[in-house]
Order: structure tokens, then C-alpha cells, then sequence
């Protein structure tokens, strides 16, 4: 009984030592995640980073060459024409996402007759496998089969074919197009479940202060909205920036490299071309994209000052 | 400044009808509440007055003009909603000062307006506050805030005050009332709770399951209830209702379990008849030769005594009775009781309309 007593008052003091060292404690159990961590985040990113700085080639050890690759990208008139085309991809895109998605969110926060269905079709282009849309857009814009062209020749709008894909101008725009068509079910459903957070009551009360619809929407919904429309477009402009399957489905880049983006033109040097520092330079050259659009949503995702919890 | 005339108004949803044809008048400057138990239909009927209902049958007039097809913001109407609806992003100012922004007001009259309304309420420290930063009271204000900023023909309140604690709700119903008096703006207040009633309104409007009861001067329906409901709904705690049928001779009430009460004013009752005996318990009094009833519980709480007691003794019908004297009293014991003078009332069974005057 005794030995029992003295033993488990021991184990105490040991535990309540290590319980003071919280410092110790808390390293430890963070070892796990700091563990998995560098395994499978840091350590395929600072490979990516390192075969930027080599010559690497597909099946070939490269050598540390420095900044060479980023000069010789620096003077390269297609990794610019790249980078022009993502931001053009992005911004356009994003901005029609963005526009489009908010307007199909505040129809469907409307009492319509069908109102789940219509909410279950707006989800259908995204739960749609990318690769399988690409090529529905593929047959949407072939040259000869086109059925838009089809249609605007029957309606008598036009009289010959459009060539979608193989005009520079065109296929930039068909690309945007379908981007945006995959995209808006994810802004729509995620504004939607924004404006339903709204209360009814703010509308009336603004309504009986005489507000016509157009500046409830102004001074009301768009403000009080405001912290959703930040994360929503901060993730729509990571996936389009990053975009890559509907292009290389679509056009592989072309024509003339008009809608090479900085993804697929990193993917065609490092594994077609087999220049694999030379496409990871391009890759890395997109961190400095990515991160300020992450900065933005930093201060974009900030607490507002009104909000529950927000710093006074 | 305006009048308000309620004509035969219905309200159904779908085919669910929740109002069955209301009419009230409303003076210019008065303060009315209506007054009814939850899902009576008051919010209904002042969401209608607000125009953020359709009215399904009958009009609605302010100052004389059929506003049915008016829409909300061209009735000139200010209302306070039970949870405020502040608008969580504007400061307490622009919350004040919304809807003369609206109007495109020259900044130097909206802030004039805000801080002289602020003053009134007592805000003017809190102008630059988000709502969230403000306490229960303090965003009751607000809301009350921006209505008066815009001097409206009318204001409506819809339980305002259910949001507060008892101590708070007992002041602001002072401050509303002063307010009140201070404008003179013609005001419509809706209320589950009997006491807010009697003690701010001009006049009250008593609803039940979508018709009005009774609509009269607190005071009238305190001493003139015209039905039952409304009996038992006004006046605290409440009237007890005594089942019996009226004696032969037309001056006594035979309570069903024993024990007889004395009747004065009979309009519409036969000897012999069915009916519904009502006796609020300030309104007892001991005298010799009354009605003997055995004590059952006594709560003394200093000022008064409420005591529950057995008409006729055991076995009878439990009366509450309030009694102002310092009265000692033991279960068990028998009292001798008797009402008021002129402060019985008496009800028919079925119907439960008003049979004395
Ligand atoms: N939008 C609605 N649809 C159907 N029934 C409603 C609706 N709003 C209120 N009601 C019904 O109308 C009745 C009156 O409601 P309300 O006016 O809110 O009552 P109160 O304010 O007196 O508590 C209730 O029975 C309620 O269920
Ligand atoms: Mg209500």
C-alpha cells in the first residue's frame, strides 16, 4: 500500500516536471506534424526550387548552374507571351467568374418555383471530371462540328464556320469561356451560401428606410458579403493561375502559343522537351504570382472590424 | 403626424387565413398597442401597416389615403424590429443617419439629425461603435435611433423589448413613453406581455387567434373586460373564472362544488343558467357572512398576501385572492370571503361574452 502510495506520487512529479517545461511538451507533440510536414510539403517544393538552379536534364544528373536558367527565361519571348497569357487568363476569367456567379447566386437566392433543382444543375459543370468537360469543350469548339457555329449558321447570324481554336484572339477567348463555365458553380453555390447568412430583417428594415432594390444591394448585401467574396476569389484565382488540364486538352498551348500558360509551358520544357531545370525555373517563377495573391487575401480575409471576433 | 385606419383587413398565407377581418382606428399622435398571445397575428398586421405583407382582403389608410398598393418606402413608416436588424457594418451614426443618406441629404443635415437624436437617447459617445460593440439596451436604442432620425408619419414597434432583462425592460418602457411624449408621433406597439400594454398605451387592441377582442382605454378593459379572453388576459395575476350557474332568484351564483357569490347587474342572464363567474383576487375581501372557503397555500411577499383557497371548502373550486393586510393565515384554515362591490363580472359559458354591465 505503501510502496503503491510513494510510486505513484513519484510518476506525478515527473509528470508534473515535464507539464512545467511546457516548451518541451508542446515541441513534442508538434514533431508529427512538423515531421510530415517537411516529407510531403517542403521537400518536393525545395526539389522543385533546387532543379531551378541545375541543368537538369530526363535522365540526366544536372549540375548547380545558378541563375542561368532564370537569365536565359529572363530574355526568352515565350516565357513573357506565358506569362501575359496567364494574367489574361486569370484576370479575365476570375472576372467573369466572379460577375456571372454572383449574379446566378442572387437568382437562386430568389423564391423560384424548382429552387433545389435549379440549385442541383448549377452544380453539375463542377462535379464533371475537367478532363471530360475539356473535351466537350474540344467537340463545342472543333472547327467543323462545332455546334455554336452550327447554330448562329442556321439562325442566318453568320455563314461560315467559326474557327475557335485556331485563331489566336478566338482561342484565348473559347479557353476564358471554358474555364468560366467550369468555375461559376463554385462561386455561385459558395455566394449563395454567403447571401443566405443574411438576415431577412436587414433587407426590410432597409426597405422601410427606403432603399430601392439596386441600393439594398449596394449598402447591404455586397458589404455584409464582402468576407465570403474574399475567400471565394482569392481560391479562384489559385486554381485559375494554376490551371492546366483544360488548356493542354484544349489547344496544348497553341495556336502560336496564344494560350500557353506559365503551367503548361513549364510542363512541355521539363517533361515532353526534357529540360527539367528549365521548366522548374518556370514553375518557381509563378511563387512570386501565387504569393501576392495570397498576400491580398491576407489583408482581403482579414476580419472586418464589425464582424463577431474582430479585432476592435 | 398621421392617422391610421385599419378596414376590415385579412391576411391568409396560401390557404392558411391567420387574420380574419380587423378594424381598428388609430388617432393622429397616439400611442396604440396590440396586445395578444404568441402567433395571435400582431406581427402580421404591422408588417402589413409597414407594407412588407400584401393585405389579402379589406384596406389599410394612413391620413386618410388607401396605402394597400403603396410600397414600403413611399409610406413614410419608421419600424423597430424585435431582433433591431441594425446593420452589422455601419457604425452606430450611419446606421442612424441610412436612410437620409438614401435620400441624397446634405452630410451637414445628417449629422445635425444624428447627433441631435443621439442626444435625446443618450448615444452621442457611442457614434462611432459597431453594433457589435454595444450592449443589449444600448442596440435597443440605436434602433429606436434610427427611426426617430427620420421624423416618420408613423412608428411601429414589434416587441421591442422581449430581447432585455426584466430590470431594462422596465426602463426603457419609461424611456419610450417619454419619448413618445416628447414627439407626439403616432405610434403602433405590438406586445405577447399584458403589463407593457397597461402601462404605455393610449389604447389597446387585444387580439386572439387572429380577431380582435377588444379594443378600449387600459383602464376600460381592466374594469369592463368584454369576453373572457380578455379577461383572463388582462390584469395580474389573473382573474379567477368560477364555474356555477346563476341562482333562481337572479342575485346569487351557486359555484359548482358549494359555496354561493353575490350577482349585481345582470343584463343577460336567465335564473338558472350556465355561466362563468370572474372575481380578480385584489377585488376579494374577508367579511363576516361570506362565502366560506378552506386556505390551501399562503405566499406572503411583504407588501401583500397571495393566499389559494377552496370555495366551499374541500372538494371545491381553487380561488387565488390578494389581500393587502398583513393577515395571518394557515393552510387549513377557513376564511370567510365576498368580492368588491361592483367588481365581479360574469360570463357565459359557451361563449364567453359579457353578461353584466
Ligand atoms: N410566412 C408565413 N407563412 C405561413 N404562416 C405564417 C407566416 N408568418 C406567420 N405565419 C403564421 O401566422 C400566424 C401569426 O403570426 P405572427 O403575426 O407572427 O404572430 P405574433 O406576432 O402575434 O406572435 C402564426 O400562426 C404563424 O404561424
Ligand atoms: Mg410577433
Amino acid at each position: 500500500m505503501a510502496d503503491v502510495t510513494a510510486g505513484s506520487a513519484g510518476r506525478r512529479s515527473w509528470w508534473a516536471g515535464i507539464g512545467q517545461g511546457r516548451h518541451v511538451l508542446g515541441l513534442l507533440f508538434l514533431l508529427p506534424a512538423a515531421v510530415f510536414l517537411v516529407l510531403f510539403l517542403t521537400y518536393p517544393l525545395g526539389l522543385g526550387v533546387w532543379l531551378g538552379f541545375t541543368d537538369t536534364r530526363i535522365g540526366r544528373e544536372g549540375v548547380f548552374v545558378g541563375l542561368e536558367n532564370y537569365e536565359l527565361l529572363w530574355i526568352d519571348s515565350v516565357f513573357w507571351l506565358a506569362v501575359f497569357n496567364t494574367l489574361l487568363y486569370t484576370v479575365g476569367a476570375s472576372i467573369l467568374k466572379f460577375a456571372l456567379g454572383l449574379w446566378l447566386a442572387l437568382l437562386l437566392n430568389q423564391h423560384l418555383p424548382f429552387k433545389s433543382f435549379f440549385r442541383a444543375v448549377v452544380l453539375l459543370p463542377w462535379v464533371v471530371p475537367t478532363v471530360l468537360s475539356a473535351i466537350a469543350f474540344w467537340w463545342i469548339f472543333d472547327a467543323q462540328f462545332s455546334i455554336i457555329s452550327w447554330a448562329l449558321i442556321k439562325l442566318g447570324l453568320i455563314d461560315h464556320n467559326i474557327n475557335f481554336l485556331g485563331d489566336t484572339t478566338n482561342a484565348r477567348l473559347s479557353v476564358i469561356a471554358a474555364n468560366v463555365w467550369r468555375g461559376i458553380p463554385f462561386v455561385a453555390i459558395s455566394l449563395l451560401a454567403g447571401l443566405q447568412t443574411i438576415p431577412a430583417s436587414l433587407h426590410e428594415a432597409a426597405t422601410l428606410d427606403g432603399a430601392t432594390g439596386w441600393q439594398r444591394f449596394r449598402y447591404i448585401t455586397l458589404p455584409m458579403l464582402s468576407p465570403i467574396i474574399a475567400v471565394v476569389m482569392t481560391f479562384s484565382v489559385l486554381f485559375t493561375f494554376t490551371d492546366f488540364q483544360l488548356i493542354y486538352v484544349l489547344t496544348r498551348g497553341g495556336p502560336l502559343n496564344a494560350t500557353h500558360l506559365m503551367a503548361t509551358l513549364s510542363f512541355q520544357r521539363a517533361i515532353p522537351g526534357g529540360q527539367l531545370g528549365e521548366g522548374a525555373a518556370i514553375a518557381v517563377a509563378m511563387i512570386p504570382f501565387l504569393l501576392s495573391a495570397i498576400l491580398f487575401s491576407y489583408f482581403g480575409l482579414q476580419r472586418r472590424k464589425w464582424q463577431q471576433g474582430g479585432g476592435d | 403626424m398621421a392617422t391610421v385606419e385599419i378596414r376590415g383587413v385579412k391576411k391568409a398565407y396560401g390557404t392558411t387565413a391567420v387574420i380574419h377581418g380587423v378594424d381598428v382606428s388609430i388617432r393622429d399622435g397616439e400611442f396604440v398597442v396590440l396586445v395578444g398571445p404568441s402567433g395571435c397575428g400582431k406581427s402580421t398586421l404591422l408588417r402589413m401597416i409597414a407594407g412588407l405583407e400584401n393585405i389579402t382582403g379589406g384596406a389599410i389608410l394612413i391620413n386618410e389615403r388607401v396605402v394597400n398598393d403603396v410600397p414600403p418606402k413611399e409610406r413614410d413608416i419608421a419600424m423597430v424590429f424585435q431582433n433591431y436588424a441594425l446593420y452589422p457594418h455601419m457604425t452606430v451614426g450611419a446606421n442612424m443617419g441610412f436612410s437620409l443618406k438614401l435620400r441624397s441629404a446634405p452630410k451637414s443635415e445628417i449629422d445635425s439629425r444624428v447627433q441631435r437624436a443621439a442626444g435625446i437617447l443618450g448615444l452621442s459617445h457611442l457614434l462611432d461603435r459597431y453594433p457589435r460593440q454595444l450592449s443589449g439596451g444600448q442596440r435597443q436604442r440605436v434602433a429606436m435611433g434610427r427611426a426617430i432620425v427620420r421624423d416618420p408619419q408613423v412608428f411601429l414597434f414589434d416587441e421591442p423589448l422581449s430581447n432585455l432583462d426584466a430590470k431594462l425592460r422596465v426602463q426603457m418602457r419609461t424611456e419610450i413613453k417619454e419619448l413618445h411624449q416628447r414627439l407626439k408621433t403616432t405610434t403602433v406597439y405590438v406586445t405577447h406581455d399584458q403589463i407593457e400594454a397597461m402601462t404605455m398605451a393610449d389604447k389597446i387592441v387585444v387580439m386572439h387567434d387572429g380577431v380582435v377582442e377588444q379594443i378600449g382605454a387600459p383602464l376600460d378593459l381592466y374594469d369592463r373586460p368584454a369576453n373572457q379572453f380578455v379577461a383572463g388576459f388582462i390584469g395580474s395575476p389573473a382573474m379567477n373564472f368560477i364555474k356555477g350557474a346563476v341562482g333562481s332568484d337572479g342575485h346569487a351564483f351557486a359555484c359548482d362544488g358549494g359555496a354561493s357569490l353575490p350577482l349585481e347587474g345582470m343584463v343577460g342572464a336567465r335564473p338558472g343558467q350556465r355561466a362563468v363567474y370572474g372575481l380578480r383576487p385584489e377585488h376579494i375581501r374577508i367579511v363576516e357572512g361570506g362565502a366560506p372557503a378552506q386556505v390551501v397555500v399562503v405566499e406572503p411577499t411583504g407588501s401583500e398576501i397571495l393566499a389559494v383557497a377552496r370555495l366551499g371548502g374541500e372538494g371545491g373550486q381553487e380561488i387565488s385572492c390578494l389581500f393587502r393586510e398583513r393577515l395571518s393565515l394557515a393552510p387549513g384554515e377557513i376564511i370567510h370571503i365576498a368580492p368588491q362591490k361592483g367588481m365581479s363580472h360574469l360570463f357565459d359559458e359557451a361563449s364567453g361574452a359579457r353578461l353584466v354591465d
